[in-house]
């Protein structure tokens, strides 16, 4: 999940930046732009949970 | 990949100028002293001496490492720099500047004071960790962790955003504002900082006791509120000072708006601290100092994007804004998240940083001449979007680089001490000796809940 979590991270990024350098027109760049964050936000929600503690490891 | 020859010719400082912003820099280490004591005061009394030596060292280490390569990366507008073509549009993503600094002149040119501010930059961001990791990482994974920072994460995003790179030319290549607009460092001092101190506490753990078996947090509070406070007050002076030599350097600010952006300053940290101040007086019926400390010094945080582009009235909504992220968000790290941060400073820097790069595009309005020697390319329209650029750079490439090396240097050189070393405390267990050799040490946080 951790893995998983850090590829989404990149690859929302990377969206990000094909946004930039392919689409012209400015609503398509925004969308665009809009979903490599909300990429970007499910990664960070796999890796946030791949970091919380087990249970037996507490304490 | 095409090695370009300077594009654009370095600003040029007139000698008055270059004098202001001397002295301006000079003040900049107190921030650098401020944030090292209030690490060392949210921290346990048992590990204060290893906290100042960490902080220490830390800077030691990033100076040079910065020094002999770091800068050659980073390098300064108007430098010579490796760029892709994309499109048509330039992609100038890292500078290629000698190593040692090699064939600089140090006699108050444009490079040479960014290259003494930005000595002083990476000093203060490598401190931004050591809140996060404090208690349990070890003297020498502090200083090893530090030097890849200064040397590879550090100045890659700094030459992007301070050094005429890809993000603040976006203004000029895809009509998008200024182009990503940071003054003082809110993105490339601050949230990288925090995001590495994220990265570390993920990496390291929780301190042994935080967390009981059922998951909840206990409280272990910092050992002394005085130099929390006092750092709070010192950082201030040397936040003036790293913005408005900012301002002069990155922006290309005459002199005369630096009032404004010290005044931008203050007015920010003063609400965030009283903002901070009245939420825990009003959830805990009692103001609670070290979060106060962590709302004033979010605010500072926040402040240093948007300095020089917003009205006083607009700078203290940055500071309210980021007295609240910074209240609520110390307490969902530790509670939802179960990330052990003593010092606060993933909320502090990385929070109120991401929220102090997003101000500017909400709230800067941008002025021309007389302030500006060099006006900013581009057109206010689009410049939301540059900044959330940014942000999506920083969340999406520099979080996973960050985590990425402090992880392969973990898995050579593991950064925890061992249980052991934080039963006895990093004190006496690293340095041989105790901060405070009078004190008793209490292990009742040993104890399993």
């Amino acid at each position: 999940m951790k893995l998983a979590g850090f590829l989404l991270l990149l690859a929302g990024w990377l969206l990000v930046l094909a946004t930039l350098a392919l689409l012209g027109s400015a609503p398509a760049r925004t969308g665009f732009l809009l979903a490599g964050i909300g990429v970007e936000v499910v990664g960070m929600v796999l890796v946030a949970r791949a970091h919380l503690p087990v249970q037996e490891d507490r304490g | 990949m095409t090695l370009s020859p300077a594009a654009v010719i370095s600003p040029a400082l007139s000698e008055t100028t270059a004098g202001i912003c001397f002295l301006l820099i000079l003040v900049v280490p107190f921030a650098l002293v401020g944030l090292a004591l209030i690490n060392t005061g949210l921290g346990r009394s048992r590990s204060a001496a290893h906290s100042m030596m960490g902080s220490l060292m830390a800077i030691a280490v990033a100076v040079l490492v910065y020094f002999i390569f770091g800068f050659s990366w980073q390098g300064f507008a108007g430098g010579p720099y490796h760029a892709i073509i994309v499109g048509g549009n330039p992609w100038n993503w890292i500078a290629a500047e000698p190593f040692f600094m090699r064939g600089m002149d140090f006699n108050g040119s444009y490079s040479s004071l960014v290259a003494l501010l930005q000595m002083f930059c990476v000093g203060l961001a490598v401190l931004i960790p050591l809140g996060a990791g404090a208690d349990r990482w070890r003297l020498g994974a502090i200083c090893a962790s530090s030097a890849l920072f200064a040397g590879l994460t550090y100045p890659l995003f700094g030459h992007w955003v301070w050094s005429d790179g890809w993000l603040a030319q976006l203004g000029v290549n895809y009509g998008l504002g200024h182009g990503f607009v940071d003054v003082g460092g809110s993105s490339s001092i601050q949230v990288v900082g925090g995001l590495t101190a994220l990265s570390l506490a993920w990496i390291l753990g929780p301190r042994r006791g935080k967390y009981s078996a059922e998951g909840m947090p206990a409280a272990v509070p910092g050992h002394n509120a005085v130099l929390v406070i006092l750092g709070c007050l010192l950082a201030t002076v040397g936040w003036c000072g790293l913005n408005s030599a900012g301002a002069i350097l990155f922006i290309h600010a005459e002199a005369a708006r630096c009032v404004l952006v010290t005044v931008n300053t203050m007015l920010a940290a003063a609400s965030a601290g009283l903002t901070a101040a009245a939420i825990t007086q009003i959830r805990f019926r009692k103001p609670d100092a070290s979060l106060t400390a962590n709302g004033w010094m979010g605010g500072l945080v926040a402040s240093s994007a948007a300095c020089a582009f917003v009205k006083p009235a607009a700078a203290v909504v940055v500071g309210i804004i980021a007295g609240a992220l910074v209240t609520f968000a110390v307490e969902w790290f530790e509670f939802e998240l179960k990330v052990d941060d003593p010092g606060g400073a993933i909320s502090v820097h990385a929070v109120a940083g991401i929220w102090g790069i997003l101000a500017v595009g909400i709230l800067a309005r941008f002025p021309v001449a007389p302030l500006f020697s060099g006006n900013l390319p581009g057109t206010d329209a689009g410049q939301w979007l540059a900044q959330l650029i940014g942000i999506a750079t920083l969340i999406g490439f520099v979080l996973p680089l960050t985590y990425g090396l402090n992880w392969l240097l973990n898995r050579f050189y593991p950064q925890r001490v061992s249980i052991e070393g934080e039963r006895q405390g990093m004190d006496l267990h690293e340095l041989g000796a105790d901060a405070y050799p009078d004190f008793v040490t209490h292990a009742d946080e040993f104890i399993q809940r």
